[in-house]
């Protein structure tokens, strides 16, 4: 018989209020095998451990139950706790009381009910817990950063920078994100590739990083601290290790008429290409779609002018396996599509843009070198307005319910900019709400009404319409002076909503990390554990967890960097006990359990076993390896014959605790 | 009836919850009868939303909206506008010089071919 204590916390009175829990220490008294019960005013304190501690020797406890919050938050503290009065640490139950009872009920009488049954089934349970012992898993020392933008440039350097290995999956040709199609960044104004391709060069001298550009994640397995991944690396039919990115290739190819994705479409490639000057790694890719040589045969071209025999039309995609330790996940953004959105008149007009489209046009290295012109005739705009909002906070279906965070600063940069280089130009700015929190932020946007004199308008553009004189029709509502607007515009630029790169859905379901409903990674707690996700050894860095800007994203993937050094630095992990377990004479050897295990912890073999007649039979049984296991339960459930056992919340354990919340 | 009575009947007829606006003005942007009302389609949303109905009654405006729902079609919050200039417009309707039709009168009015439904709406519309 097990000489259980029961410790009821009040939490203040975030149970107190609710539950009566001196009621609750009274009746847990009479339950068989209690020998002590108290209640305690803060249980996780030092004073609340320590009654805890004395409790387990005075008493000679051999189980503990505490009424409190929900384990996830204190577990581990009364584990530590018990461990520290020699008990086993898994001799300790969590009742749940408080996210389970008191902060969901409101009358005093019932809370105070299921909190007894609550404690009851907790003692029912200890009855049958059986001290475990936590095994050790080695660390893989080699961090993955799934995405090569600012996020997971800034991760993996800082990663490098503690000793530790890194790679660097990247889909596109080159690293470098969004940030290297933005020409200036707020608030100060800053070169965009100034400041980023200083970072993406040290990235490929690093010794420790390893980019893996024009690849994609293919397959996961494993758990924290020992990743298995496969990495494809799509034929770029140009050798990487011989190119030396000098370019004529790009510059004879005869097949010139390809959209130019890093001008969003507003010029032309050629069909080997090199994204930009300074690209990292620094070598052509053949776009497979456009090329002639790959398509029908004929041409050839780049091959004859290659120097260094570069240029490999037989290459196939390859795959790589490699094992680590942390993956973070930097999977980035793209602006939504406007097909929703009609009245902006889009897809009518040449002259309506999105912002990222303006950042090309007033780029040097874009498709105007800077020169800010209307794509439809090249002439320079004089009206231009700036519609915000453009499907953020939507709620009706069309667009995203959340407001897309970055929007109201670059327009304010766009109007500034536009207004300095071209005063003769007219901004106008069509605003829901102005959001400029952040270091020097409303400053920035107070200065271009102030000082740069750009037409701020509280209310939304309604209809866009493109006339035949080649001006557009802007119908807006000003609310404050209770008027609708008829504004001829040359230029209209439409602040697109941010979303996830669709590439992040499937990557989640790889990675087992879960998601929101905008298809954003969850991290594991929103305030205290911003850049993990629930999932062990995924750290999350820049917009994949949620919409940021570029000071922000660099601080968040920081902060995942020092997340994956702190588990990279550890030579073992603590295991969870509490893994699968089967019983060899029960097992049927279906191979129902090795099916669901999404961990490929179990395998079969052939052993002997005595028969009761004396004889020996050869039977395929399961086994499970304890430091794959990650104790989900999944093998429990499938198993026919039941032979399939969690140890720590073990099938008897649970109906135990069924049947006293029942008696 | 008093003012909260109104405004609850006017938001249950419509059922348009004027809280999920967020005062963008999408509606009144792209409203093609805007310079032809004298409350524009934000506005009714936002008086009816603080209580402040009985100038909507007194004005043209109920009958200028065209209802061709490009404000339904356009606002980004789903509030759609049109419906509750709409019921402004029956609740003025119901409450002008109290009661137009009384039950006695009805059976004179029945004949074969009217629809039952036309007889509840002139029942809605024109007592109070």
């Amino acid at each position: 018989m097990q000489r259980i204590g029961v410790f009821v916390c009040h939490c203040g009175t975030n149970i107190a209020a609710t539950v009566d829990v001196k009621a609750v220490a009274e009746a847990m008294k009479i339950e068989p095998g209690v020998v002590f019960s108290t209640d305690y005013q803060y249980m996780c304190s030092e004073a609340g451990q320590n009654l805890i501690k004395d409790s387990i020797k005075e008493h000679k406890l051999t189980g503990i139950v505490v009424c409190s919050c929900s384990p996830r938050m204190h577990e581990a503290t009364f584990r530590k706790a018990a461990q520290s009065a020699g008990l086993n640490p898994y001799m300790v139950e969590i009742a749940n009381i408080r996210e389970q009872c008191s902060w969901i009920h409101k009358d005093m009488i019932p809370a105070t009910e299921k909190a007894i049954i609550l404690g009851k089934a907790a003692v029912a349970k200890v009855h049958l817990n059986t001290p475990l012992t936590a095994g050790e898993s080695p660390v893989v020392k080699r961090a993955l950063v799934i995405g090569g933008g600012i996020a997971g440039i800034q991760t993996a350097l800082d990663i490098a920078e503690a000793g530790f290995e890194v790679d660097i999956v990247e889909k596109q040709p080159t690293i470098g994100g969004k940030m290297t199609q933005i020409d200036k960044t707020f608030p100060t104004l800053d070169c965009a590739a100034c400041i980023l391709t200083p970072k993406m060069v040290d990235c490929a001298q690093n010794e420790k990083i390893k980019i893996y550009s024009y690849s994609e994640v293919e397959d996961v397995k494993g758990f924290v601290g020992n990743f298995s991944v496969t990495i494809k690396r799509k034929a770029r039919y140009v050798d990487e290790t011989k190119c030396t990115g000098c370019g004529i290739c790009t510059e004879k190819c005869p097949m010139k008429k390809v959209p130019n994705e890093f001008n969003l479409g507003m010029d032309n490639r050629t069909a080997i290409y090199i994204p930009f000057a300074q690209a990292v790694p620094k070598v052509a890719t053949i776009d497979a779609d456009y090329c002639n040589m790959l398509k029908n045969g004929k041409c050839g071209v780049c091959q004859k002018f290659c120097t260094v025999g570069a240029i490999d039309y037989k290459q196939k995609d390859t795959f790589v396996e490699e094992k680590y330790g942390a993956i973070v996940v930097a999977t980035g953004f793209n602006p939504i599509k406007l097909d929703n959105f009609d009245e902006f008149a889009y897809s009518q007009s040449k002259d309506v843009i999105t912002s990222l489209e303006f950042e090309r046009l007033t780029n040097a290295a874009g498709p105007t070198s800077g020169t800010l012109l209307r794509p439809s005739d090249g002439k320079h705009p004089h009206t231009i307005v700036f519609v915000q909002c453009v499907g953020s906070r939507d709620t009706s279906g069309c667009g995203k319910t959340y407001c897309s965070k970055i929007c109201c600063m670059y327009t304010a940069k766009h109007a500034m900019l536009v207004r300095e280089k071209y005063p003769d130009t007219e901004v106008y700015v069509f605003y829901i709400d102005v959001r400029t929190p952040g270091k020097n932020f409303d400053e920035f946007y107070r200065r271009a009404v102030e000082e740069y004199g750009v037409h701020y308008i509280k209310g939304m553009v309604g209809k866009v319409v493109p006339r035949s004189d080649g001006s557009i029709m802007v119908q807006a509502s000003d609310l404050l002076s209770n008027e609708q607007l008829h504004i001829s515009a040359d230029l209209v630029v439409l602040a697109a909503a941010i979303e996830p790169d669709k590439s992040a859905r499937s990557l989640a379901t790889m990675l087992t990390a879960s998601m929101d409903t905008n298809d954003f990674f969850t991290e594991a707690h929103p305030k205290l554990r911003p850049v993990e996700s629930p999932t062990a050894g995924i750290f999350l860095s820049g917009v994949c967890q949620g919409p940021k800007d570029i000071p922000e994203t660099v601080s968040q993937a920081s902060a995942a960097a020092a997340k994956v050094i702190g588990l990279l630095a550890k030579d073992k992990l603590t295991c969870n006990p509490c893994v699968a377990e089967a019983n060899e004479w029960m097992c049927n050897g279906c191979s129902s359990c090795e099916k669901v295990c999404p961990y490929g912890a179990i395998t079969y073999s052939d052993k002997e076993f005595r028969m009761p007649d004396r004889t020996t039979a050869i039977r395929r049984v399961a086994s499970v390896n304890p430091a794959v296991c990650q104790g989900c339960g999944a093998c429990t459930v499938a198993c026919p014959s039941g032979a399939m056992d969690l140890k720590g919340f073990s099938n008897s354990q649970i109906m135990a605790e069924v049947d006293a919340i029942c008696k | 009836m008093n003012r909260k009575d109104k405004q609850e009947q006017i938001l249950r007829m419509s059922g348009v919850n004027a809280r999920k606006c967020m005062r963008c003005g999408k509606c009144s942007a792209t409203c093609p009868a805007y310079d032809e009302m004298e409350y524009h389609p934000h506005q009714f949303v936002y008086m009816v939303e603080s209580g402040n109905i009985e100038p909507l009654f007194e004005s043209e405006s109920i009958y200028k909206c065209l209802t061709c729902f490009a404000c339904v079609e356009r606002c980004p919050r789903d509030v759609q506008p049109a419906k509750l200039i709409e019921a402004v417009r029956v609740m003025a309707l119901r409450q002008q010089d109290n009661t137009h039709m009384k039950k006695g009168d009805l059976p004179m009015m029945l004949d074969e071919d009217i629809p039952q439904q036309a007889i509840v709406s002139a029942f809605r519309k024109y007592t109070k």
